[in-house]
């Protein structure tokens, strides 16, 4: 008979829940618990944050991350956009108490979501379906997010590596990689820089074809001559960054207005 | 649904007229500049000759000034009695007051005036009336104004993400501590019955706190040692009336900007003093990097704002200061404890 069946047939799934509030994990470690006959999983940690979530994630292998939107230091949508880049995404189901905004989102995305106060059979037909579906692309993760992202994110051999978006002082193409420098180093993007650029318009400024600066760590522009033809560039000078960086005869219109010289 | 056609019924049966509260610093000032403006116009009308007018003016002045200084004193003095009376009563009680100070200044000033005995009296009483018909007037604009705030009040109050979340929360504990769980329900259900009371009456400041105290406790459910509450009182302010709701949307606010978004623990210092005939009252909470202006936050400030200004007219103000690191809404009213 079909007794058996059940257990044998499911493995049972790695789980990661991620809210800031600790009755809100509770619960969901309650409803976990109610559901484990017909959807068995094991829960291998508890976050308040996407920044800790990301952090347990190093040393564990998960199968689904079931995590609020609204958490302070990083959001629910945030953290699946950096899990994306793990070697074996973990499927993501969000929790939200209301927002219309984002309900409204996830339905055009066709995005899972669970609205808090959670039912036991509604968590237990999300998890089923997250046993099927791929979770979502980058791309519709970063139309609904509710704010820019707090970090970027790189894959260093299996595990991923933050880099607080206000840390980066500039932002260079080079070939396949953008290389995004803080004071301390650079670190290689997997990403484009107009992407970069259209989501951080306030942030980031464009001197150059292949360059963004940030706008706050402008120190002052100056006259330069770099490069092979011997012509004198504007270049523009960074705080705590001995570089200059050279602005394109196209750019510069554009950044003598944005910077206000 | 049910709970805003209830209030809608209730708030547009509308109440009976009453007397502009004499004490009041807007009523004392719009009465005087009424008056002044009534004289002015009768010197324009009366004189066809501009360079007359000046000299009218003055005349004019002498005439009404004393006598409308002392009919805005006796009114003052006689304001808890007058507020007494029901509308009709009152109106024929305001009416022989002017009636009688103008008799009075009459005879105080008959020596350097010789006009007529019976213009100067009519004309007291016609600007008298013409004063209390624009009371009359504006009372009657404002009360659909007054339902629509309590309205406002309401639909801006509940705000769903903290229902939920309040609900959610209580789930959360349900298993492991329904002490607890009970206590929040409790609280809960404390915060709706003070959400559907009638906006209109004014309550004790003591009992707004209260209220504060238990909403602060539903929130330290959720957020845990996250919230830090500073609690500042001045007994001598409890027995203050002042409009239901007046500060938890405020502290609602506090928390929501000021804690919700910060990983840490934040401090929402709530101040309340006496200070001679006035109360201030100060929320303040930390700045958080984080926190882009939400419309939420100015929706409720303006709603505060607006009732103060229904309930007390110009006696009342509400400022907001903001340093690099925190965010302060601070309340001053006039400090008055029989309804």
């Amino acid at each position: 008979m079909s007794d058996t069946l059940s257990a044998a047939d499911f493995e049972p799934l790695a789980v990661l829940v991620v809210d800031d509030e600790a009755p809100a994990r509770e619960r969901l470690r309650d409803l976990l618990g109610d559901i484990a006959e017909s959807q068995p999983t094991r829960i291998v940690g508890m976050a308040a944050n996407g920044v800790e979530a990301l952090a347990l994630l190093e040393g564990e292998t998960v199968d689904l991350i079931l995590t609020d939107i609204r958490m302070p230091v990083m959001d629910g949508i945030e953290l699946a956009r950096h899990v994306g880049r793990l070697p074996r995404v973990p499927a993501v189901i969000f929790t939200t108490a209301y927002d219309e905004y984002a309900v409204r989102a996830f339905e055009l995305a066709a995005v899972d979501y669970l609205l808090k106060p959670v039912r036991a059979t509604r968590l237990a037909e999300a998890i089923a379906k997250a046993r099927r579906v791929r979770p979502p692309a980058d791309e519709i993760l970063r139309q609904m997010a509710p704010a820019n992202r707090s970090h970027f994110s790189i894959n260093e051999r299996g595990r991923i590596l933050l880099v607080p978006v206000a840390d980066v002082l500039y932002l260079k193409a080079e070939q396949k990689y953008v290389v995004a420098r803080s004071r301390q180093r650079e670190y290689l993007l997997d990403e484009s820089l107009v992407q970069i650029e259209e989501e951080f318009p306030d942030l980031f400024l464009r001197i150059h074809r292949n360059c963004l600066i940030a706008r706050d760590a402008v120190k002052g522009v100056a006259r330069a001559t770099t490069g092979l033809d011997g012509e004198a560039h504007w270049v523009i000078m960074l705080d705590g960054l001995a570089e200059q960086l050279p602005v394109s005869r196209r750019q510069w219109p554009a950044v003598k207005e944005a910077l206000g010289v | 649904m049910s709970i805003k056609q209830n209030l809608r019924r209730a708030g547009w049966g509308g109440r009976p007229a009453h007397l502009p509260d004499f004490r009041n610093l807007g009523v004392v000032l719009r009465t005087l500049l009424l008056v002044n403006a009534l004289a002015m116009a009768a010197v324009l009308v009366r004189n066809e000759q501009l360079d007359l007018v000046v000299i009218e003016m003055l005349e004019m002045a002498v005439g009404v000034e004393f006598s409308l200084i002392l009919d805005v004193a006796a009114l003052f003095l006689l304001q808890p009695a007058l507020r007494r009376l029901p509308y009709p009563s009152g109106v024929v009680a305001v009416m022989g007051v002017v009636l009688v100070v103008a008799l009075a200044s009459r005879s105080l000033l008959a020596p350097i005036d010789s006009g007529g005995q019976l213009r100067p009296l009519l004309w007291s009483l016609a600007s008298a009336a013409a004063v209390l018909a624009y009371f009359y007037q504006r009372g009657a604009a404002q009360a659909p104004a007054l339902a629509e705030a309590r309205l406002l009040a309401l639909t801006a109050r509940i705000r769903p993400h903290f229902l939920f979340n309040s609900l959610n929360g209580v789930l959360g504990v349900l298993r492991s501590n329904p002490r607890r769980a009970e206590e929040a329900l409790e609280e809960l259900s404390d915060l709706f019955r003070a959400l559907m009371q009638d906006s209109r009456e004014l309550v004790p400041l003591a009992d707004e706190i209260t209220l504060c105290e238990r909403y602060l406790n539903l929130e330290r459910l959720r957020l845990g040692d996250r919230l830090q509450v500073d609690w500042r009182r001045d007994p001598l302010a409890d027995a203050a009336l002042v409009p239901p709701l007046l500060l938890q949307p405020l502290i609602e606010n506090a928390v929501c900007h000021g804690i919700e978004p910060g990983a840490g623990p934040g401090t929402v210092s709530i101040t309340i003093e006496r200070r001679g005939p006035a109360v201030i009252i100060g929320i303040a909470n930390p700045l958080l990097e984080a926190v882009r202006h939400h419309v939420g936050n100015r929706m409720a400030l303006d709603n505060i704002r607006e009732r103060l200004m229904l309930f007390y007219d110009l006696e009342a103000a509400l400022d907001i200061e903001q340093s690099a690191d925190a965010y302060c809404v601070r309340i001053r009213l006039p400090f008055r404890n029989e309804r």
